[in-house]
């Protein structure tokens, strides 16, 4: 399989990435040298093998579902470009 | 006085508990060692002395009290990739620009418990995404050894360049690193040090930048391996803020250390010998053989008929994880924010300026192996190969092989800005064609200098063990060390 430039520009537009005309064209090129690259997996066999959910054998940890950790807004927001009050300040989404 | 930046960790360990040196001593002399070296070599974004003296006075005092910790009053540098509270921590990107946490690593944690004193933070390629230190917004580091009689710049590999650039250019007695497809061991190799990357799940991956959480470990890059056993244990721990990490009690490494080779079965596996390998690196493996067999091991061949996939398979799963990591710098929790004419268009500008090429690259092919209609053909796919990689292992530790020898990588370290690489993302991929079956499988690897080319520059043998088993790596590779000799850069800068 490849990609053409119209789709490497749905696809930087899901990614959320701005890209040029020449920036889609390149990357292109670049993506198709990579998913050719991939297309050797399609040689395996497969049949009955299950995919890898977890590397190691282990069952999920689990532990009391109570509040133990909080409180800690300020802390949150410290690295934010812009906030106030506790809040995350972002462009008008609603009209 | 004799140069304290030439002391091991074991050394210096020594040194301090018999009070011959003082940790604000060490502290200072890598310091110096820094400040001479670092506009050379790049290994550091940023360096923290006044802490590190702070903290080397602190260990000082607890040494004097009798309370020192495992790694009381060794400095250390810190790979990017890892939080540590209000410092620097970008993982070499400038999308994370001014990020300081509010949080440390668990890793980090554990080592500042023990004693350890922070120099600063390492360089890296952006996001851990690379394997040349090239990708960094800080620019690329340069390799502490060059080839003989060449005044040409070398990469120290990566993504832990700064990591393994430092350690051997003694800017630091030991470095932090991560391994997602060979980002310990491949620098390692490149610059005749020793990196280890434990089992997935021995090092907690709390507060260590995301990159693809289902490979991603954390683990030490030293001078011997001695000194990466001693990191190692300092590092790992059961944590119950990482979900993955295994409930399974961290043993002391050096411990096994010097234990005779005896009754160990070590496997050769055939696929690992590629085209277009140089001779040396077949030679060098052939001699770790012979290593390994006069040490008393018994040496196996062996199969991995998977081996070939693991990298196809690697750039399927890593990017699919590193698209959906990634998602959160959105210029608005954190770092860099570019305004736009809406918020779509923010995200849009921001994610572009500040993501670097290779960083783009791979969300764009994690976005697209995770798009509707592919899912199924790529992804998929890969996870189901990645379970035969996985099983191809098991197979073979469960015919009683103990561990596996292979060439660390395919090559020595390669030019800053080679034309071949820049022109084709996969020839730079290839780099991790002997690392990256061990981060597909959760399995623990170690690299550990074996040689020098005919240039003069190192080269590294791997070695692959059962999970959780790190310590007869430790064991294995330290008869390699003890048989290959240690191996030091000649000082240019």
């Amino acid at each position: 399989m490849s990609v053409d430039i119209s789709t490497v520009k749905r696809v930087a537009h899901l990614a959320r990435i701005a890209v040029s005309e020449d920036d889609a064209a390149r990357m292109t090129g670049q993506l198709n040298t990579i998913l050719g690259f991939v297309e050797q997996l399609n040689e395996v066999n497969v049949d009955g093998v299950e995919p890898m959910t977890s590397v190691t054998p282990m069952a999920m940890k689990k532990r009391p579902d109570v509040v133990d950790d909080g409180k800690k807004a300020a802390d949150i927001v410290a690295n934010a470009p812009i906030h106030e009050e506790n809040f995350f300040v972002v462009p008008k989404v609603v009209e | 006085m004799t140069d304290l930046t030439a002391l091991t960790i074991a050394e210096a360990r020594e040194q301090l508990k018999a009070k011959a040196i003082t940790a604000t001593e060490l502290t200072g002399a890598y310091i110096q060692a820094i400040e001479n070296a670092n506009d050379a070599l790049n290994a550091y974004i940023v360096t923290t002395p006044e802490k590190a003296l702070e903290m080397a006075k602190a260990s000082d005092a607890r040494l004097a009290s009798g309370n020192a910790g495992a790694l009381e009053g060794i400095p250390l540098g810190i790979k990017d990739l890892f939080g540590t509270e209000g410092i620097h921590t970008q993982a070499a990107s400038h999308i994370l620009d001014g990020f300081k946490p509010h949080y440390e690593s668990t890793v980090t944690a554990n080592l500042w418990a023990d004693g350890a004193v922070m120099l600063g933070k390492l360089n890296m390629d952006e996001f851990a995404m690379g394997s040349s230190n090239e990708t960094s917004y800080y620019g690329p580091v340069k390799n502490p050894w060059r080839a003989k009689g060449s005044n040409a710049d070398l990469v120290p590999g990566g993504s832990s360049g700064g990591s393994a650039a430092a350690v051997a250019a003694r800017l630091c007695a030991g470095a932090t690193a991560t391994d997602t497809g060979g980002s310990i061991r491949q620098p390692a190799a490149f610059t005749g040090t020793v990196g280890i990357k434990p089992t997935y799940g021995r090092c907690s991956r709390w507060g260590i930048v995301a990159f693809a959480s289902s490979l991603d470990q954390a683990g030490p890059i030293a001078r011997d391996v001695r000194d990466a056993a001693i990191l190692l244990k300092s590092m790992a721990s059961v944590d119950a803020k990482d979900t993955t990490s295994v409930d399974i009690a961290v043993p002391d490494y050096e411990s096994a250390i010097g234990k005779p080779l005896a009754g160990l079965k070590i496997g050769i596996p055939k696929e690992y010998r590629v085209d277009g390998m140089p001779e040396e690196i077949e030679k060098l493996w052939q001699q770790g053989i012979a290593w390994l067999k006069d040490a008393g091991a018994s040496i196996v061949d062996i199969s991995l008929p998977h081996t070939k996939y693991a990298l196809p398979a690697y750039y399927i799963v890593a990017p699919a994880e590193a698209s959906s990591n990634l998602a959160r710098y959105d210029g608005v929790r954190y770092g860099l924010r570019v305004p736009g004419k809406d918020i779509v268009d923010m995200y849009e500008r921001t994610r572009a300026t500040g993501f670097g090429e290779e960083v783009k690259r791979r969300i764009m092919i994690g976005t697209y192996v995770l798009s509707a209609g592919y899912y199924d053909a790529y992804y998929l796919q890969a996870q189901k190969v990645r379970n035969l990689i996985k099983k191809d292992f098991e197979n073979v530790f469960h015919a009683g092989v103990d561990a596996i020898l292979t060439p660390a990588t395919p090559s020595a370290a390669f030019g800053i800005a080679d034309q071949d690489m820049a022109a084709d993302p996969v020839k730079m991929y290839l780099n991790d064609i002997f690392t990256v079956t061990v981060n597909m499988a959760g399995l623990p690897g170690i690299a550990v200098p074996a040689g020098l080319d005919a240039r003069g520059l190192p080269l590294g043998l791997q070695l692959i063990g059962r999970p959780f088993d790190e310590g007869t790596l430790f064991q294995t590779a330290y008869v390699i060390e003890q048989a290959a000799g240690k191996f030091n850069a000649p000082k240019w800068w």
